[in-house]
């Protein structure tokens, strides 16, 4: 889903929601807090050290510790503790100087200790927030910014994997993934609806793939999103709250926040009540369903986790300090953010917001942007944004490539870049070379020299157009339209005209030359 | 007794040393006394003759060829939660019967790696949760110096089967566990020495826990000299325990020409508690007299928490014990119940046969303490009073050098007396002097004294600040080469 959606930006601005289950009232307000678990790129495990690795063979990457036997004791890998501070900092938190880990109880085959050791009293960090773009399906104009606070960032251990088969009545289970480093990012309830919850998902992503704590492969549960999902109206308390959990996917966490509001709304206006419920996301029914097995309220009781230290940071600037994990080295170490890049669009580049939005929210355009750009910095950037957004995000999907396998090379897009601003070619020709890139290895401008391509400029062959349209019985009835008055004809005139040079001649020009020859 | 066993691992080392005794002769001479006597006292689980056997077999080769390790050949016994890779752990449970590590706990491969020698693995309380090692499925081990075996002492507990070992000189050393006093207590019934070192020298790693936050590994020996040697052996940071001091370990020579002057004793009034038999009394007053005879400056002092320990540790332990016992479910090892009905089914029959009563009423207790309703009343209150009685401790010690009190309240009682009362009433009055020490987490030493009326050993207990191991085990030598209590030894019929 994830790896679609990222070459479909456009398509998700214009999408229609097949879910409806009524009409949304406008007297509800929904609120939507999310809990993400994101997995940490880690070498090796939170507390022991098997390797961290999803394709493993079925438990080949368990340590003693993994499994729970007796006498093994935790030890804390560093390196989660630096992607975790990393991660905080990205996110603006107040880091704790001093964070503790404790022990959550509960019984399940695959969390072989009976408890997970996590951070619930005193996280690593706290107070954090971000600020992410949110694009609109219905109007590209409409996209905003959103501000969401974060309560606070743990680290926690995963549990294994449990396998049921219902037919041979047998459970499988696989500790690959028990004991695998997880940030814990709680959200406050700030968001209003699916659109928000999945744009905030998409901006951490993009932030992980800048500081590289986490991989956010969804499919593989790198990346697990778990909705709180209420409604009340205005002035009202909140309503009872659902949560939806696991949803594996960005379009998926609109889709099932969306589908749950409708849900609460229609239980609610036929005066049902709303229960506090833990519900999963069919993506293939596209419904919410309610898990039966947590009907009673668990009670997880925490205990401080005996075994490890209480984690102190070193938060003063000799970042050499007793060997701590210094947080200044890892705030020296933070890489140019989202939001930066944006701004940067923005402010030095001239661009709309909306533009610098769409090109930041995929990595590989916003690289082909940078590099095109790079490799002449007299290109315009609003033609080298539009060619890269209309054109071949577009050329793209028609083909059925993924933007991060394609092959087709910033330099070449700089020729076709170079071709327009020259006057060369017809921007709405573009299409047409980039599919042929796709199919040839031949460089655009043997493209548009073979296929004969370039722009007609030259006077005198543009004149000759012209009269072949105005000569026309159909074009001596524009000019008549036209000249009483309805010069918008002009446009259709010109169209003509571009019809019959294959899309070649330059618009420019004939609107100039017809508007003389008419006047 | 055999002359042999009876030597301190200096003088054994020496023999080896100057070939007139072998490890493997003198394994096989120590496997025919445990062959004899084992089945009276039943100190052991599981004896490992074949791996003994093979060890002294390595020692000897490299006592032959010059390259003699500083343990080679000497004779240790394990308590049966220090995991001992290919040799069954099993806790005195049927939950852990067939349990067989892949690994050893880090102070028993300190052992080995020094050339000691594993004789077998020693009886305790079904994990360690009790005071007279009388709640194991193998059956209570007995005192050594019992009048009468067929109504046997018991020989305290939980370390019961590793102090008995010493005392019945089926091994040179033996390791316990300490979390409330499950290394001294049977110590003073035994009349060995029962050492609990300051918390983070000795690596967990490896140890099944009781209470992590308490449990300490024990040493036992019959001499100061041979604590010290195997203390020095195997204490020191293991990057398996986070819990571990990292700085590096100095290891401890004892002084020559110890003396006390400067050393002052405090006596804590409040270890003169109801229950205190006249002749443990007598026996702590008398060496009070004796130190300060000899330039110690004592005084009574109080320790006005003392008796808080036991409900605190009583709490504490609870909540640790319903957490730690969570992982055994049958699934990755371990005992599991014929009923695969369901998941929650399997859970509760294995946990219900795996167990015994002392554990689940922990466990039960535990996680009644622990639930969000009860964590402040009970958990945290428990943890603000454990402050209070470590407070004690650093107030006492920013007066006085050492503290001087009785390890357990009488001699070692009768088994048929002993099991009158409930496994909670035993451990509050036999932790009742050990388990503070626990809580503040300071080094504690028993050391026998003398034997009672009853020909029983009767022991004290020193404790000081941490890391002050050096004091206490010149203090103890001092005592010891005083009361010369090894003698006894003589009048024991094994």
């Amino acid at each position: 889903m994830n790896r679609i959606y990222k070459i479909n930006i456009i398509t998700i601005l214009n999408r229609q929601f097949s879910t409806k289950l009524a009409p949304k009232s406008n007297t509800w307000k929904s609120v939507i807090g999310l809990e993400i678990h994101a997995q940490i790129a880690s070498e090796s495990k939170l507390f022991s050290g098997s390797r961290n690795s999803f394709s493993a063979e079925i438990n080949s990457s368990v340590s003693l510790l993994d499994a729970a036997i007796p006498g093994c004791l935790p030890v804390l890998n560093r390196r989660c503790v630096e992607a975790g501070i990393k991660t905080a900092l990205a996110l603006n938190c107040e880091i704790n100087e001093v964070s503790m880990f404790d022990r959550k109880h509960y019984f399940y085959s695959d969390l072989p200790a009976g408890y997970q050791i996590t951070q619930q009293r005193k996280p690593l960090a706290r107070k954090g927030f971000l600020t992410f773009p949110v694009l609109t399906p219905v109007k590209q104009s409409k996209a905003y910014y959103k501000t969401v606070r974060l309560h606070q960032l743990q680290l926690e251990q995963d549990s294994g994997k449990s396998l049921h088969d219902e037919e041979l009545k047998i459970s499988l289970i696989d500790l690959n993934r028990a004991g695998i480093p997880l940030m814990e990012l709680v959200f406050e309830p700030d968001l209003s609806d699916g659109e928000e919850a999945a744009a905030l998902v998409k901006e951490l992503i993009l932030i992980f793939e800048r500081i590289q704590t986490c991989n956010c492969r969804m499919e593989e549960g790198q990346l697990r999103v778990d909705a709180n999902v209420s409604i009340n109206k205005e002035g009202e308390e909140l309503g009872v709250r659902t949560e939806i959990k696991n949803i594996g996917s960005i379009r998926g966490v609109a889709q099932a926040i969306e589908y749950e509001i409708q849900r609460q709304i229609s239980v609610k206006d036929q005066g049902g009540v709303i229960i506090n419920e833990t519900r999963q996301w069919n993506a293939v029914s596209k419904t919410t369903i309610a898990m039966r097995d947590k009907e009673v309220v668990q009670d997880y009781r925490y205990m401080p986790e005996p075994n490890l230290l209480p984690l102190h940071l070193n938060m003063t600037e000799d970042v050499n300090l007793d060997d701590l994990v210094s947080v200044k080295a890892i705030e020296k170490s933070l890489p140019i953010l989202p939001q930066e890049l944006r701004d940067e669009l923005v402010n030095d580049h001239k661009l709309t917001q909306v533009t610098a939005m769409i090109l930041v929210n995929d990595t590989v355009i916003y690289n082909l942007y940078k590099d095109i750009i790079k490799e002449n910095p007299k290109r315009s950037a609003k033609t080298v944004s539009n060619v890269l957004i209309n054109d071949y995000i577009a050329t793209c999907n028609k083909n059925k490539i993924y933007l991060e396998d394609s092959k087709i090379s910033s330099s070449h897009l700089g020729e076709i870049i170079d071709m327009l601003e020259n006057q060369e070619l017809n921007h709405n020709l573009v299409k047409l070379v980039l599919q042929k890139l796709f199919e040839t290895s031949q460089s655009p401008k043997v493209i548009v020299e073979e296929n004969q391509w370039k722009q007609i400029s030259d006077d005198a062959e543009i004149i000759k157009y012209c009269n072949q349209v105005l000569e026309s019985e159909n074009g001596k009835k524009m000019v008549q339209q036209y000249k009483s008055g309805k010069t918008k004809v002009l446009f259709a005139i010109a169209g003509e005209i571009n019809k019959i040079s294959n899309n070649r001649i330059n618009m420019a020009k004939v609107t100039d030359m017809l508007k003389n020859i008419l006047k | 007794m055999s002359r042999i066993s009876n030597l301190s691992i200096k003088q054994l080392s020496r023999k080896f040393d100057e070939k007139l005794l072998c490890p493997k002769e003198h394994t096989l001479e120590v496997f025919k006394n445990i062959k004899r006597n084992n089945n009276d006292i039943n100190a052991f689980i599981t004896l490992s003759e074949e791996f003994a056997l093979k060890k002294a077999e390595e020692s000897a080769n490299r006592i032959a060829l010059g390259k003699k390790l500083k343990l080679d050949g000497i004779l240790v016994a394990c308590k049966d939660n220090f995991c001992t890779k290919g040799i069954r752990t099993t806790c005195g449970s049927i939950m852990l019967k067939n349990f067989v590590p892949t690994y050893n706990a880090t102070v028993y491969d300190k052992l080995e790696k020094a050339g000691a020698i594993l004789v077998g693995k020693t009886n305790l309380d079904q994990y360690g949760m009790g005071s007279g090692t009388v709640d194991s499925i193998f059956g209570p081990t007995k005192n050594v110096w019992s009048e009468n075996l067929n109504n046997p002492r018991i020989c305290g507990g939980s370390s019961g089967g590793s102090a008995s070992a010493v005392a019945a000189n089926f091994c040179s050393t033996a390791l316990g566990s300490d979390t409330g006093g499950s290394t001294r207590n049977p110590a003073s019934y035994s009349g060995v020495i029962g050492f609990k070192p300051t918390y983070g020298l000795l690596s967990r790693h490896g140890l099944i826990p009781l209470v992590n936050s308490m449990d300490v590994p024990g040493i036992l020996t019959k001499t100061v000299d041979d604590c010290v040697d195997i203390f020095n052996t195997i204490a020191g940071p293991d990057d398996l325990d986070s819990t571990t001091i990292k700085k590096s370990f100095n290891p401890i020579e004892l002084s020559e020409n110890f003396n006390l002057k400067n050393v002052k004793i405090g006596i804590p009034k409040e270890y003169n508690c109801e229950g205190l038999t006249s002749e443990v009394l007598e026996a702590w007053t008398k060496m009070a007299d004796f130190l300060e005879e000899n330039g110690a400056r004592v005084e009574e002092i109080s320790m006005p928490y003392t008796t808080a320990s036991i409900f605190v540790y009583s709490i504490l332990n609870q909540c640790e014990v319903a957490s730690n016992m969570a992982r055994y479910d049958g699934i990755e090892y371990g005992h599991r119940a014929d009923d695969e009905s369901s998941t929650e089914n399997l859970y509760s029959k294995t946990r219900a046969e795996g167990f015994n009563g002392v554990v689940k009423n922990r466990i039960l207790a535990g996680n009644y303490f622990l639930l969000r309703k009860n964590y402040e009343k009970y958990f945290l209150k428990a943890l603000k009073v454990r402050r209070l009685v470590s407070d004690d401790f650093k107030k006492a010690f920013s007066k006085i050098d050492l503290l001087l009190t009785p390890t357990t309240l009488s001699d070692a009682p009768l088994l048929s007396d002993f099991t009158k009362n409930n496994n909670r009433d035993q451990c509050a009055v036999q932790d009742f002097c050990t388990c503070p020490a626990n809580m503040a987490g300071v080094p504690a030493l028993s050391i026998p004294i003398k034997l009672s009326s009853n020909n029983l050993p009767i022991s004290l207990q020193l404790m000081g600040p941490n890391f002050s191991e050096k004091l206490i085990f010149n203090t103890a030598k001092f005592i010891e080469n005083r009361v010369d209590f090894y003698l006894n030894y003589n009048k024991l019929k094994l």
